[in-house]
């Protein structure tokens, strides 16, 4: 008999019963709250008179709606009275049902994808779900992580399980090493240019290969935060020793005999060597340039010494009709070069990019450098609380503060644009978020995913430019 | 949630591809505290000429007259014909709450994105994957048959077009179940509720350090 995937592990580690319609009942360990998808799961709880199952497995933070200025003033400071129910609806379910919550005043608040992490609320082996699709990014600790409705949101409050169905295993495998100034977000855009935007649907991808090995658990998090822009729910890394090493310490990490017991069951979370894949794609991280997407759909991408495709050659008249829509919707011409594209607003945040590696990235290529004059707005919004904080010790906020760039406050930000950052209409951003889909970042708007480095590059240059030219 | 068995509705056609949930419902309406109300901005960066905002009365805004359901052949649609990887991108649920509440119970696609296809089942709508050789036969009938209806069963797990041809589809037995009964599944799962105390206690026994870290 073959053996096990690491997804195979952890579905078997979770399932309380399979049932004979095919379906199985998976326990959740971990559940991720935030304001805008939870406040229907709350009151569905209420108006049923149920419980939640198990408080402790829950905890919440306001980050799609909160502003990124003025955040004295806490929830009074949200000037959109919309977001602010949302936010105040948060809290109020969250102190009525004795949740754990990251306030919107709390150093501890940011991005749920971030905070996880980084208060070891995200430890291996776990399942955890949010009610937002980029909950892969904690694959990147061997979780079995996803994102959920918000039906299924009240589900797991209300019974602590999930209706599964097991989906097929995937394996993407990055050889070799990557070349100076290519990131995790250029590998797994590279990756989802590949194998399109639905090359994962129905899969749980595991991300392996020497490259990924090789990358920090910050850009693992970043490759298994877009496995949805890739189709697949869930993203997962294997772990090893730079996922313990990371988990280390962390407020909410096991601690004395338990760590030893945690870090022994840890050890298993990889697949075995004889484990089959339903499908296996590889790429050569020596080839990865960095990458820049032109079009409306994250697969809509390209290396940034390469050119806007003309749909003339496209053969599939499908994929022909996306791309006109799309060069038409971003205002783009057929084969012109990536580095003619101009650019009216950076962005570097989201939970795909806005920890501190992320911010040390950027800083490094704007440090003693200038915002270009042709922009009109270049931000930079860290992931959470102790990220800024973390940043501001390490005098990155005064590059960027020097260079021209905004330092905001935690949040989602411009990647949803929920909050006041937004794009005009017609306005080009280079961005550091995962979507680019019409309208994603602002009516009319028009979004570049990149890297921060190939963000922090186009900001102080005004249009797209390799980064390995300003790097020394 | 409303139980489906059979329905038989007009036809509207989305045609492109990869369409996403910010499509389908854009972001600031997302800032509702409430499951239902979504209707009228379905689609709304297609719909309308301007954008949108929460809390605004629709019937006054400027509609693109070239959108597909702005015409009238297609305002009574309840069936929706769409192309590859249909509901792409964010798990928002808002995304089968605005299609339900515009009035829509099927949505016909070559294929779906899988938390979208799973938020359909919890709402009353029906997702239903087709080859994309009958898609693209059922774009053509759609197109030159104005008020063209197909009839879906659920129980018998097919699509039968005017002519009288018939399609089966596949779906899971469960979701199946659920469906066709209206059932709460929440409902359905506190049924196993031992099953759930006794994988819990042995895996705090296991695993302790999953319990209690965040109380």
């Amino acid at each position: 008999m073959a053996g096990k995937t690491l997804y195979d592990k952890l579905w078997d580690d979770h399932l309380v019963k399979q049932r004979d319609d095919g379906s199985a009942l998976i326990y959740i360990d971990r559940q991720l709250l935030h304001e805008v998808t939870s406040p229907q799961a709350f009151e569905g709880l209420r108006l049923a008179g149920r419980k939640p199952w198990r408080i402790d497995a829950n905890i919440a933070t306001p980050d799609h709606n909160v502003p990124t200025t003025d955040r004295e003033r806490g929830v009074e400071g949200i000037v959109d009275p919309v977001s602010r129910i949302q936010v105040e609806t948060l809290d109020k379910n969250c102190d009525e049902f004795g949740i754990l919550e990251f306030k919107i005043k709390d150093q501890r608040q940011g991005i749920v994808h971030v905070i996880g992490p980084e208060q070891g609320a995200t430890l291996p082996g776990m399942s955890i779900v949010c009610g937002d699709s980029h909950t892969s990014t904690h694959g990147a600790f061997g979780c079995l992580a996803h994102g959920i409705g918000t039906s299924e949101v009240e589900h797991v409050l209300a019974t602590q399980c999930l209706v599964q169905q097991k989906m097929k295993n995937m394996l993407v495998r990055v050889n070799g090493k990557l070349g100076p100034g290519v990131t995790g977000k250029d590998v797994v855009l590279a990756i989802i240019s590949k194998i399109g935007t639905a090359g994962g649907t129905g899969h749980a991808i595991e991300f392996g290969g020497e490259a990924i090995r090789g990358l920090s658990m910050e850009g693992r998090m970043t490759i298994c935060n877009m496995s949805i822009e890739a189709g697949a729910r869930v993203g997962m890394v294997a772990v090893d020793d730079t996922t313990i090493d990371y988990v280390r310490g962390r407020p909410f990490a096991p601690k004395a005999e338990q760590w030893d017991a945690a870090v022994e069951y840890w050890r298993s979370l990889r697949s075995d060597d004889d484990a089959v894949f339903d499908k296996v794609v590889e790429l050569e991280g020596s080839e990865i340039q960095p990458q820049v997407s032109w079009g409306t759909s994250p697969e809509m991408v390209v290396g940034v010494e390469g050119h806007v495709p003309d749909p003339e050659k496209e053969a599939d008249p499908i994929k022909r009709e996306g791309i006109v829509r799309a060069l038409k919707y971003m205002g783009l011409e057929p084969n012109m070069p990536i580095t003619e594209i101009k650019l009216d607003r950076v962005f570097i945040g989201s939970c795909t990019n806005s920890r501190i590696e992320d911010l040390r990235e950027a800083a490094a290529v704007v440090k003693g450098r200038k915002v270009s004059p042709t922009l009109k707005q270049a931000m930079v919004v860290p992931g959470s609380g102790l990220v800024k904080a973390q940043a501001e010790q390490e005098g990155l906020d005064k590059i960027f503060l020097e260079a021209g760039l905004e330092w905001r406050d935690p949040g989602c930000s411009m990647c949803l644009a929920m909050n006041a950052d937004k794009l005009g209409q017609g306005e080009h951003c280079a961005s550091t978020s995962n979507r680019n889909f019409e309208g994603r970042q602002g009516f009319g708007g028009r979004t570049h995913l990149v890297s921060p480095a190939m963000a922090a590059a186009a900001a102080v240059t005004g249009h797209f430019v390799d980064v390995r030219e300003l790097m020394n | 949630m409303r139980a489906f068995s059979q329905h038989q509705g007009v036809v509207a056609p989305m045609d492109r591809s990869n369409v996403d949930t910010d499509m389908i419902i854009p972001k600031q309406f997302l800032k509702s505290i409430k499951r239902t109300g979504f209707g009228p901005n379905l689609f709304d960066e297609l719909r309308y000429l301007d954008e949108g905002r929460p809390d605004q009365d629709c019937s006054e805004r400027p509609i693109n007259p070239d959108f597909v359901l702005n015409q009238d052949r297609y305002k009574n649609a309840s069936v929706l014909l769409a192309r590859r990887n249909f509901g792409c991108g964010s798990s928002r649920e808002h995304a089968p709450w605005a299609l339900e509440d515009f009035g829509f119970r099927v949505i016909i696609a070559p294929s779906f994105a899988d938390i979208f296809y799973n938020n359909c089942f919890k709402n009353g709508l029906l997702p239903i994957v087709l080859p994309e050789e009958i898609v693209n036969q059922l774009f053509g009938e759609v197109e030159q048959n104005e008020g063209y209806q197909l009839s879906v069963d659920l129980e018998a797990r097919t699509v039968t077009t005017p002519s009288g041809e018939t399609f089966s589809f596949e779906v899971d037995d469960f979701r199946r179940h659920c469906l066709l009964n209206g059932l709460d599944d929440i409902g359905v799962t506190l049924e196993d509720a031992d099953a759930i105390k006794t994988y819990e206690d042995s895996r705090r026994k296991t695993a302790p350090w999953l319990f209690g870290a965040s109380s």
